[in-house]
């Protein structure tokens, strides 16, 4: 434990002495340009356990602005964990997780790194939404409501506000005409649908996708993969997904990364990893994959 | 000598009238507080802190694991003798309830530990602060469910109103009582008091069904 604050603490120091070498005449842009070059997340040295068992080892990772990356890998790689921590579904048990150039469960208090105050927790957790596998929606609201609901008492937006952009967007996941249907009136890729729409009224700036086809019947995946897709055409967001469709992750992703074992065992352009890849394990995963399609 | 005398019967009435007032009070207050503080004990058990949380379900298994007329004793009677004096009424409902609130606590734990995990999840990713996931997602889904259960308890509460009796509360089987014993004639009082518990009890069980209907409609649950 000492030895990550440590670590911790001499990557918050550095960054600052490190532009203030700089010349001060373009400090301001070279600024900017930093935060922009910067990636949106960054996974530093990120261990998570669950007792005795390892489920991510040392994982780094850095996914840039408007980069949408998948996450392919058997199961039990700790795929999903990735996106639950990010999400803070998961406690980490080692490691930073920098999202937006701020440390995701610590804040520096009086020069010391503690753990984040729940405030500190919800004002970086604004920046990230997430799909889940099994929809989650809530039952007892209209699809309407669920995407109304963290709008008016997270973001204070007026009912009237909150009622339009929710429809907005349940007309762009093509769900207009079922603005007042409950979960259970609508079909699995329906309800994914929605709750594609109930995250991005949050206006996050990275969406997670946890195998958000997985649970659905196989006529009803199309619908939802051509929302995602629409998305990553029409509008600036970072994308992580973890996916078992492999022909998706290769048409929609900028990257892919194969998980094995905890551990990132191979990254790349699609064409690469999916066409020609490198490493055995991922060729063995492949050849599995596609084998049963 | 008549078995049955209808002459005692309007006689009794005015007692027992005054009986079923207190009886009634005592199980619409005691259950008011049983509910709330049953809902409190279930949330704190589920409190991250788990020395908190087992606190919490010792505290209910003790309760539940005492009669109830010990517990209104030991408040009523053993209290003033270490300084605490409560007044009878007070005591009575207060015990009433926090005996009720154990058996409560347990099903809104069931309950709410019925409500699918994703739906926490779900509150997570969409920043809902703690007390607006409790009050507009999880509650709503998980009270409809519990209504029968709740219900009865809150039919049990009201037959186990006469042992508040015991403590010297003019509830309505006292009252029979006390007609009887200065009549020399019990059974027309005890028999109404038996029909009054009963139709009450039906009434109330007419209640609870009706609001459980009602609540599965409002939220559109199964």
């Amino acid at each position: 434990m000492s030895e990550f604050v440590l670590r911790f603490e001499d990557d918050l120091t550095k960054r600052p002495r490190a532009s203030a070498r700089r010349d001060e005449l373009d400090l301001d842009i070279r600024r900017s340009e930093k935060v922009m070059n910067e990636p949106i997340v960054r996974f530093e040295n990120v261990t998570k356990r669950y007792g005795a068992l390892t489920v991510l080892d040392e994982l780094n990772l850095e996914i840039a602005r408007n980069e949408k990356v998948s996450i392919i890998g058997p199961s039990g790689s700790g795929k999903t964990t990735v996106l639950r921590m990010l999400m803070t579904l998961e406690h980490i048990n080692g490691g930073v997780i920098w999202v937006d150039g701020e440390p995701l469960t610590h804040t520096q208090k009086n020069g010391q790194i503690v753990p984040a105050s729940e405030r500190h927790l919800r004002r970086v957790r604004a920046k990230i939404g997430m799909v889940f596998q099994h929809f989650n929606l809530f039952p007892h609201m209209t699809a309407l409501q669920n995407c109304m609901e963290a709008p008016i008492s997270v973001l204070g937006l007026s009912k009237k506000e909150a009622e339009a952009r929710a429809a907005e967007l349940l007309d762009l996941v093509g769900l207009g005409d079922k603005k007042n249907h409950f979960p259970i009136q609508l079909s699995g890729g329906q309800k994914q649908r929605v709750a594609i729409a109930r995250a991005l009224a949050m206006r996050p700036k990275v969406m997670l996708f946890d195998e958000v086809t997985s649970a659905l019947d196989p006529e009803l995946v199309g619908e939802v993969l051509n929302v995602i897709r629409k998305l990553s055409a029409e509008h600036d967001l970072t994308m992580l997904m973890v996916t078992h469709q492999m022909g998706f992750a290769k048409e929609f992703s900028d990257r892919v990364c194969f998980f094995s074992g905890g551990k990132i065992v191979e990254q790349g352009p699609p064409s690469q990893l999916l066409g020609n890849p490198q490493n055995e394990r991922t060729q063995q995963f492949l050849n599995a994959v596609l084998e049963t399609r | 000598m008549k078995i049955w005398d209808w002459s005692y019967v309007w006689e009794a009435f005015p007692y027992l009238y005054q009986g079923a007032i207190v009886t009634i009070e005592a199980t619409l207050l005691g259950f008011a507080i049983a509910l709330i503080l049953g809902l409190v004990f279930a949330m704190i058990r589920q409190s991250p802190n788990r020395y908190v949380s087992t606190t919490m379900a010792e505290i209910v298994e003790f309760i539940r694991s005492t009669p109830l007329l010990l517990q209104l004793f030991f408040v009523y009677f053993v209290g003033p003798q270490i300084g605490i004096f409560i007044p009878a009424w007070t005591a009575g409902v207060g015990v009433l309830g926090i005996h009720y609130a154990a058996y409560c606590s347990e099903v809104f734990r069931g309950g709410i530990e019925n409500v699918d995990g994703g739906q926490w999840e779900a509150c997570t990713a969409l920043n809902l602060s703690r007390t607006r996931t409790w009050r507009t997602i999880i509650l709503p889904q998980a009270i409809p469910p519990m209504v029968p259960a709740l219900g009865n308890y809150f039919i049990g509460m009201f037959k186990d109103t006469p042992v508040l009796a015991a403590i010297s509360i003019f509830e309505m089987l006292q009252q029979a009582k006390n007609f009887g014993g200065n009549n020399y004639r019990y059974i027309e009082a005890i028999t109404m008091c038996g029909f009054f518990y009963y139709v009450f009890s039906l009434v109330a069980s007419a209640i609870v069904q009706s609001v459980r209907v009602w609540l599965n409609r409002r939220y559109h649950l199964q």
